[in-house]
């Protein structure tokens, strides 16, 4: 595929932290690509590298101990990675823009939320003051939210949490970015507000024809919104597939796990399927093979002593297990061309 | 807002009523009377102490006594210095603008200083300008202002001839005119300098560890998220949040300035109401104690209720409706 087709690409992006004068890798030589208009989500367990992942593509790490070690984040072809804070504020909030989990805090306290919404057009138009409050104004209106015109002379205390939302949907698509990045954005709300959450980021997406990675632990929301799945397991891509494919024919025993931890309508159970165990702290990574082995109910002798790598078993089918032989280190060749 | 401030001036009055109380108290505690200061004992005879302490009242009930205090006051009579023969009123009139312009002086420096070293180190800590100033911070609120007021004198007035090393003002010039008032401010900088020392370096402290704590706020990330330059986080975001403990500490700092001047006053003999404090203390002088220390009270509630007003204007969660 060409790569004009692609709109953001990750290669081998490797992500560390230094934890006491040691860098241990959140992300370890992830690769995955969106195309535009697309919406890919990440899913995978709380602590296995989704937000560090995406948080890298916006370089927004935490400055003291977070760092891109290795790999490519090419957006339209330019490498993000070693990009200045100068010019990743070029593309920040205009070309790339992030909504996150917390709405509670996301937004400052202190200042209205007109003003919030007018930054972001400050920073990236050269429109009048006036225009600008008159484009807050209707963006605040496109997210839903009725009283607009008196909403942003408003304080973000003085809305709820799912308006706070909103208001970071309008934020983050003020200069209609090509790419939307939305990290757990209904984690932190309640059931029914997240429907509407969901639904607004859905008919936003075509709208503005903008493409979304999506990053959630919830595979309802997978099965809703993706259009491709990228499943990561402790800081790597173990499957990578359709939507489609994840739910009927999932390769991964980590997917299959994660699907049949989900209670069916029409069963009834007394204990809920879980995973055994915890993903690995970032100290405590398995030196080598698979990460997953210490939970996986198919685990070989194999599994613990060789890394297993991302392979395509079918057209668009990734998957990293060595109940695949496109998994095992001597197929490399057939290894992850998956686009 | 209106409503809120008067309801809390309400609330004041039943607060002086019982500091009046206190002050009442201290001053029948204090060794001696209005009378001891003024005669002397050893060619008095005891009859006439006696007739003397009939006449001024000293003999009646405590509660008869504190209520003649208190209506007077309430008629805005606060009695007679016996020392500087005038009334209390007339005498803290002379000094007080002083005392104000010593106190407004101070905060300031302290401002300035607080606001750009505190900005200055949180947004680059760990680093060596930081180091420094959280170093000259600790000086400062470790050495005693009395202490420190002395090396100021010895250092900037003795040795380098800088600053005056006494008084408020240079002599022979004419009250109003424009030397005067440089002469005032060339005289009040060095004591508002050293008063102000112990706020500058909690302030500093202050505001540095807020702006290092809210850098890693949320809403930076998403200030950072929108493409929004670093300055402008810093001086719009963090500064916004992290100047709201500081604004609080004003009104209490009113009071404690005025308590620091006291000292700073007299070791600097700085004619103002610190500098008459102590005096009238030594001097028995209990009339002008007593409206000082009445003075000092007021000027705490106040203080607390304009840093309560502050808090609401730049905070707007707790903005009063």
């Amino acid at each position: 595929m060409s790569s004009q087709d692609i709109l953001l690409e990750v290669k081998n992006l490797h992500t560390g932290f230094n934890i006491d004068g040691r860098v241990h890798h959140a992300v370890k030589d992830v690769s995955f690509s969106v195309k535009p208009k697309e919406v890919v989500c990440i899913v995978g367990e709380s602590g296995c590298g989704k937000s560090v992942m995406s948080l890298s593509v916006m370089n927004l790490l935490p400055k003291h101990n977070g760092k891109i070690d290795k790999g490519e984040i090419l957006f339209e072809g330019r490498d993000l990675a070693p990009l200045s804070e100068k010019e990743m504020n070029a593309i920040r909030g205009k070309d790339i823009s992030m909504i996150f989990q917390e709405p509670m805090t996301a937004l400052n306290p202190v200042l209205t939320i007109g003003y919030q919404l007018d930054e972001v057009l400050i920073n990236h138009t050269t429109i009048s003051k006036e225009e600008i409050r008159r484009k807050s104004v209707s963006l605040l209106k496109q997210v839903g939210i009725s009283r607009a015109d008196q909403i942003v002379n408003e304080y973000p205390h003085q809305l709820s949490g799912g308006m706070r939302q909103r208001v970071m949907i309008a934020i983050a698509i003020a200069c209609q970015p090509k790419l939307l990045i939305a990290d757990e954005p209904t984690t932190a709300l309640d059931v029914t507000v997240q429907a509407q959450i969901l639904e607004l980021i859905g008919k936003i997406q075509e709208e503005v024809g903008m493409a979304v990675l999506l990053i959630t632990h919830d595979l309802g929301v997978v099965a809703e919104m993706a259009d491709r799945v990228v499943v990561m397991y402790a800081g790597q891509v173990v499957e990578e597939t359709d939507v489609d494919r994840l739910f009927y024919e999932p390769k991964h025993p980590y997917t299959k796990a994660l699907l049949h931890s989900i209670p069916k309508m029409d069963e009834k159970r007394d204990v809920l399927n879980t995973i055994e165990g915890i993903v690995p702290s970032l100290k405590n990574m398995p030196e080598k093979g698979c990460r997953f082995a210490d939970r996986c109910p198919a685990a070989m002798d194999v599994c613990r002593e060789v890394d297993p790598l991302l392979g395509e078993t079918d057209k668009g089918h990734a998957v990293r297990c060595f109940l695949y032989e496109e998994s095992f280190p001597q197929n490399s060749d057939k290894r992850a061309e998956v686009q | 807002m209106l409503i809120y401030t008067l309801r809390r001036i309400l609330t004041m009055i039943p607060i002086l009523f019982l500091v009046s109380i206190v002050v009442f108290t201290l001053a029948l505690a204090m060794p001696g009377d209005a009378l001891s200061g003024q005669i002397n004992p050893a060619d008095s005879s005891p009859e006439y102490i006696e007739e003397m302490r009939e006449e001024l009242g000293l003999n009646d009930p405590v509660y008869v006594q504190y209520g003649r205090w208190i209506s007077d006051i309430v008629q805005w009579d606060f009695g007679r210095s016996f020392t500087h023969r005038m009334d209390v009123t007339e005498l803290i009139g002379t000094r007080l603008p002083n005392t104000i312009l010593l106190s407004v002086m101070s905060l300031v420096i302290t401002y300035i200083l607080a606001f750009f070293m505190g900005r200055y180190a949180g947004r680059n800590p760990y680093t060596k300008g930081d180091y420094t100033i959280q170093g000259v911070n600790y000086l400062m609120l470790a050495i005693p202002s009395f202490v420190a007021a002395l090396f100021a004198i010895f250092i900037f007035a003795f040795q380098l001839g800088w600053f005056p090393a006494t008084g408020s003002v240079g002599s022979g010039l004419e009250t109003g005119s424009l030397a005067y008032w440089g002469s005032k401010l060339y005289h009040t900088f060095l004591p508002a300098l050293v008063l102000g020392m112990l706020v500058t370096a909690s302030y500093t402290q202050f505001l540095r560890n807020d702006i290092i704590e809210s850098a890693q706020k949320d809403y930076v990330r998403t200030a950072r998220a929108k493409g929004t330059s670093e300055n402008e986080i810093y001086n719009k975001h963090i500064l916004r949040n992290s100047i709201i403990p500081i604004v609080t500490l004003f009104g209490f700092d009113i009071a404690s300035i005025i308590g620091g001047a006291v000292i700073i006053e007299t070791i600097f003999s700085y004619r103002g109401i610190g500098e008459l404090l102590v005096s009238s203390i030594s001097n028995r002088d209990s009339a002008v104690t007593m409206a000082i220390f009445l003075m000092l009270s007021i000027a705490t509630l106040i203080g607390n209720l304009l840093a309560d007003l502050l808090y609401g204007i730049i905070d707007p969660r707790i903005r009063v409706e």
